[in-house]
C-alpha cells in the first residue's frame, strides 16, 4: 500500500516531466527552427508592423472590401481573444431574423445580383473567426467592390483568383477566397495606381 | 452527399484501415514486452523510470491490486489538475496573468481530463495559463489516454491467459485472486512512451506546418485594416491574436481521445486547425488508436479475425450514421435556404406556397448548405465527417459547432455517444466497452442456441454477465438520470422577465441541449452543444459526477472481468461453439449495440431532436 502511493506519485511526476515538460519543449524548439512563421502565428508583416494573421479573419463591411462572414464573438465581431459561434439551434427564431436581415442587407448592398445568396455570407461561422468566404460568395460581391473603387469587373476578379485556394490534393476541405489577402491585395492595386 | 463528400469519406476510411494493421501489429509488441524498434532510441529512459519508482517490472497484479493502482494514480492525477487551476495565478508560465479559476470550475476540469473526457466549461485562451495547459491539462492528456489502454491490455490478458505456461509463471498453487493480469505501471509507462509520444511528436510538427501555432509569446496585438464597431458602437481598431503551445496539446488531444480544445472553439479555431490537411490528419487521429486497437488485441489473443470482426462491428454502425449526418447537413435548413433563395419580394410569408427548393448555383463549392456554425475551409462533407468520428470515438473535439446542426445530423452525433462509446470510443476505453457487449452478444447466442456461452475458450458465467451490465447500463442511468434532473428545475436559468436564460436555444431544440450535455458527459465524450451554459454551480457539479461514475465505475468491473477470466480454464471450441470472427456474429455485436442503444434513448431522442425535425420540415420553427 504505502509502496504503491510511493510509487504513484513518482511515476505521475516523471510522467509529468517527460509529457508535460519535454515534450512541448522538444516540439516548440523545433517548430521554432523549422516552421517560424506558421508556430508564431502566419503574422503578415508590412513595414516591420504586424497587420493581421492570414489565418484569422477580420471585420470587413464597407463597399470597397470584400465582407467576411458574420461573427459570432464578443463584444465585437472577429474578437479573437474570445472565439466562439453562435451556437443557434436550426430551429431559433433568433437565428432565422438574424439570417432575414443579414441576406436584406446582402440584397440591398448588391442590387446588380438576383441569384441566391451564398448561405456562408449569412451564417455565423464556428470560430467567429473564419478567414475565408466560398468563392460563390466572393462572385457575389466582385461587382459592389468593382464599382467602389472604380475598377474593372475582371481586374477584380482576377485578384479574387490569385487568392483563391482550391481543394487540398482536389479532394480535402472546400475551395476557398482568403478575404484579408484578397483585400490587402486590392489596397496594394490602389496604391499602384 | 455530392460526390466529393463520398470520395472524402472514402478516402478517410481507406487511409484509416491502412494504418490499422501496422500500428496495431506495433502496439501489441510494445504491450506484449517485444522489441518494437523504438526501445532501442527510448530503451534508456523505461528501465531508469522503474528504478526511481522502484517498480519490479516482472512482478504482476491480481485484478483488484491493479484497479487500486489505476484509482489511485487516476486521483493524484486529478488533484494536480485541481491544485494547479486553482494556484496558477501564483504559478509562472502566465503572460496573461489569469486568476485562479473558481472552485467549481476546477473541479469539472479537474475530472473532466483525469477521466479523458475534456468536456470544456472553460474557455481556454480567457481562463487557463500556459502552465495550466501544459501541465495539467497537457499531462492529462496523455496518462488519461494510457489508463484507458492499460485496462484494456489488463482485459486482453485476463482473456488469454489460459496456456499451460503464462509469460509469468504463477506462484505455486495460485488461486483465486493471484491470478495475474499485468503490471499497471509497466502498461502505463510503456503507452505513453512507445506508443503516444513517438505519434504526438509527429502530429504536432505536421500540424505547426500547416500553421497550429507553437510558442510561448504572450498574445499579439495588430492594427485592423478596417475599423470595426462593437455592440456599443464604438470603434475597434485592434486586434488581439492569442498565442501558445498549441500544436504539442493538440496532437495528444486527438490521439487520446480527449478532446479538450486549446482554444475555446476547439477544431474550428484556426490556430488549432489551419487548413483542410490539418484537419485531415487530425480527423484521421481521432478514430487512429482506437481502430488500431482492434488489430493489437486481435494479435494478443492469438487470432486475427477476432480483431476485424470487432473493427467490422463498428464499421457497420459508423459508415451509415455518418453518411446521415452528412446528407442531413448538405440537405440545409429549410427555413434559412427559404430566405436566402428567393428575393423578398416574391416570397410567400407562411412559406407554403414556394416553388420546390432547387440547390443553389453552386452547390459544388459550398455555398449552400447548413454552413452555420461551420467553417469555409472545412465545408460541410470534412465538418460532419468529424462530428461523427468524434462522437463515435469519446474524443469531443469540434471543427463545427454541433449546437447549430439540423436536428437529424445533431442526433446521430448525439446516438453515437449514447450508444456508450463503444463504436471505437476512447483509446482503451472504447474496445473495453466493445468487448462487454461482445460477452453479451455471446451470451445471447448461447441462450438461443442452448448451449454455455464462450468466448476466446473461456466460459461466460453469472459473474461476467453481471459485470459486463453494470457496464453497459451504467451510462445510460447517469445519462437519463441526470437529464431529467436537470430539466425539473436545476439546470434550468431564468432572466428576471421570466423568460428562459438557459439553455438558450428554445423548445425541443433547448431539452436537446441538456441531453446532450449529460449524453457527453456520462460517455465520456466531452463534446456539446455549446450554447448550454455549462459553467455554474449545477452544471460544473453534476457533469462533474455524471463523468466520475462513467469513467471509474466501468473501469472496474471490466477488471473485475479480467480477473474471473483469468482464472478460468480454456475449453477448447467444439462443433456446438459459435465461432465469433464471422459475418453473423459482425451483425449480432452490432445488433446487440443499436438495440440497447436504441431501446435506452429513443424516448428522449423524441422529445429532443426528433420534434425539433418535425417542427423544421413543417416551417413552425422558421417563423419567427
Amino acid at each position: 500500500m504505502k509502496s504503491h502511493v510511493r510509487t504513484a506519485f513518482t511515476v505521475f511526476g516523471l510522467l509529468t516531466i517527460l509529457t508535460g515538460a519535454v515534450y512541448p519543449a522538444l516540439v516548440t524548439l523545433i517548430a521554432q527552427g523549422v516552421f517560424p512563421y506558421q508556430a508564431n502565428g502566419s503574422v503578415i508583416m508590412r513595414d516591420g508592423k504586424a497587420v493581421g494573421s492570414e489565418l484569422i479573419g477580420q471585420t470587413f463591411d464597407i463597399p470597397r472590401y470584400f465582407w467576411s462572414r458574420p461573427s459570432a464573438t464578443g463584444p465585437m465581431p472577429y474578437n479573437s481573444e474570445a472565439s466562439s459561434g453562435s451556437n443557434l439551434g436550426p430551429t431559433n427564431p433568433a437565428l432565422i431574423e438574424a439570417v432575414r436581415d443579414r441576406t436584406k442587407a446582402v440584397r440591398e448592398a448588391h442590387p446588380d445580383q438576383s441569384g441566391p445568396v451564398p448561405v456562408d455570407l449569412v451564417t455565423a461561422s464556428a470560430s467567429g473567426l473564419d478567414p475565408h468566404i466560398s468563392p460563390a460568395a466572393a462572385e457575389y460581391q466582385v461587382k459592389r467592390v468593382a464599382k467602389a473603387r472604380d475598377l474593372k469587373d475582371d481586374v477584380v476578379r482576377e485578384l479574387v483568383r490569385k487568392n483563391t485556394e482550391a481543394r487540398t490534393f482536389g479532394v480535402l476541405g472546400e475551395p476557398r477566397v482568403n478575404v484579408l489577402r484578397v483585400n490587402r491585395a486590392l489596397d496594394a492595386l490602389n496604391v499602384k495606381e | 452527399m455530392n460526390p466529393n463528400a463520398w470520395i472524402q469519406l472514402a478516402i478517410y476510411l481507406i487511409v484509416l484501415v491502412a494504418l490499422v494493421k501496422p500500428l496495431g501489429w506495433y502496439m501489441a509488441r510494445v504491450y506484449q514486452g517485444q522489441p518494437c524498434g523504438l526501445d532501442r532510441v527510448l530503451g534508456w529512459l523505461e528501465p531508469g523510470i522503474y528504478r526511481l519508482a522502484g517498480i519490479d517490472q516482472q512482478s504482476e497484479m491480481g485484478w483488484k491490486t491493479y484497479a487500486f493502482v489505476v484509482l489511485l494514480f487516476n486521483a493524484i492525477g486529478l488533484l494536480a489538475v485541481y491544485a494547479l487551476q486553482r494556484l496558477q495565478g501564483l504559478l509562472p508560465f502566465n503572460p496573461q496573468d489569469l486568476d485562479a479559476v473558481p472552485p467549481d470550475l476546477a473541479f469539472n476540469t479537474a475530472v473532466s481530463f483525469a477521466s479523458n473526457t475534456n468536456w470544456q466549461n472553460y474557455s481556454g485562451e480567457t481562463t487557463l495559463s500556459y502552465l495550466t495547459q501544459m501541465v495539467g491539462l497537457g499531462v492529462q492528456n496523455f496518462v488519461s489516454a494510457a489508463t484507458g489502454m492499460a485496462v484494456l491490455v489488463a482485459l486482453i490478458r485476463g482473456l488469454t491467459r489460459h496456456s499451460p505456461s503464462p509469460p509469468t509463471p504463477l506462484p505455486q498453487g495460485a488461486r483465486g485472486d493471484s491470478a495475474t493480469i499485468g503490471n499497471f505501471w509497466v502498461d502505463l509507462v510503456r503507452s505513453n512512451l512507445y506508443i503516444l509520444l513517438p505519434l504526438s511528436f509527429v502530429l504536432a510538427l505536421l500540424l505547426v506546418s500547416q500553421g497550429v501555432v507553437q510558442n510561448f509569446q504572450s498574445y499579439q496585438q495588430i492594427d485592423l485594416v478596417q475599423t470595426a464597431l462593437d455592440a456599443d458602437k464604438k470603434p475597434v481598431t485592434t486586434q488581439t491574436l492569442p498565442m501558445g503551445p498549441a500544436a504539442s496539446q493538440i496532437a495528444i488531444k486527438q490521439l487520446g481521445t480527449n478532446g479538450g480544445g486549446f482554444f475555446n472553439v476547439n477544431g474550428a479555431h484556426p490556430y488549432e486547425n489551419a487548413t483542410p490537411l490539418s484537419n485531415f490528419l487530425e480527423l484521421l487521429a481521432i478514430l487512429l488508436i482506437p481502430a488500431a486497437l482492434c488489430y493489437t488485441f486481435g494479435v494478443m489473443v492469438g487470432d486475427t479475425r477476432q480483431g476485424w470482426a470487432v473493427l467490422a462491428a463498428m464499421m457497420v454502425v459508423f459508415v451509415p450514421l455518418t453518411i446521415g449526418c452528412i446528407a442531413a447537413e448538405q440537405a440545409g435548413n429549410p427555413a434559412i435556404d427559404r430566405e436566402v433563395r428567393f428575393p423578398l419580394a416574391g416570397r410567400a410569408s407562411d412559406g407554403s406556397q414556394l416553388p420546390s427548393l432547387a440547390r443553389p448555383a453552386n452547390e459544388d463549392e459550398d455555398s449552400g448548405g447548413n454552413m452555420e456554425g461551420k467553417e469555409v475551409r472545412f465545408g460541410i462533407a470534412s465538418s460532419a465527417l468529424w462530428a461523427c468520428a468524434t462522437t463515435a470515438a469519446s474524443n469531443g473535439s469540434v471543427n463545427s459547432m454541433h449546437d447549430s446542426y439540423t436536428p437529424l445530423g445533431g442526433l446521430i452525433p448525439m446516438w453515437l455517444m449514447q450508444l456508450g462509446e463503444v463504436i471505437f470510443g476512447g483509446v482503451g476505453s472504447g474496445l473495453y466497452g466493445m468487448l462487454m457487449f461482445v460477452i453479451v452478444a455471446v451470451f445471447v447466442a448461447g441462450l438461443m442456441v442452448g448451449r454455455t456461452p464462450e468466448y476466446l475458450g473461456k466460459k461466460i458465467e453469472a459473474f461476467e454477465m453481471k459485470m459486463a451490465s453494470l457496464v453497459i447500463l451504467i451510462p445510460p442511468l447517469v445519462v437519463l438520470v441526470g437529464t431529467a434532473i436537470a430539466v425539473l428545475g436545476p439546470g434550468l436559468e431564468y432572466t428576471d422577465k421570466g423568460e428562459m436564460k438557459n439553455p438558450p436555444n428554445p423548445g425541443a431544440h433547448g431539452f436537446s441541449e441538456v441531453l446532450y450535455a449529460f449524453s457527453s458527459a456520462g460517455n465520456n465524450n466531452g463534446s456539446a452543444f455549446a450554447g448550454l451554459n455549462g459553467n455554474n454551480l449545477f452544471y460544473n457539479t453534476a457533469l462533474g459526477i455524471a463523468m466520475l461514475i462513467s469513467r471509474y465505475w466501468l473501469i472496474i468491473p471490466t477488471l473485475a472481468i479480467a480477473g474471473s477470466l483469468a482464472r478460468k480454464k480454456y475449453t477448447p471450441s467444439g462443433a456446438g461453439t459459435l465461432p465469433t470472427h464471422t459475418p453473423l456474429f459482425v451483425v449480432l455485436i452490432a445488433g446487440t449495440v443499436l438495440l440497447v442503444g436504441a431501446l435506452t434513448f429513443v424516448p428522449a431522442l423524441a422529445l429532443g431532436p426528433v420534434a425539433e425535425h418535425l417542427q423544421m420540415t413543417a416551417g413552425n420553427g422558421a417563423q419567427p
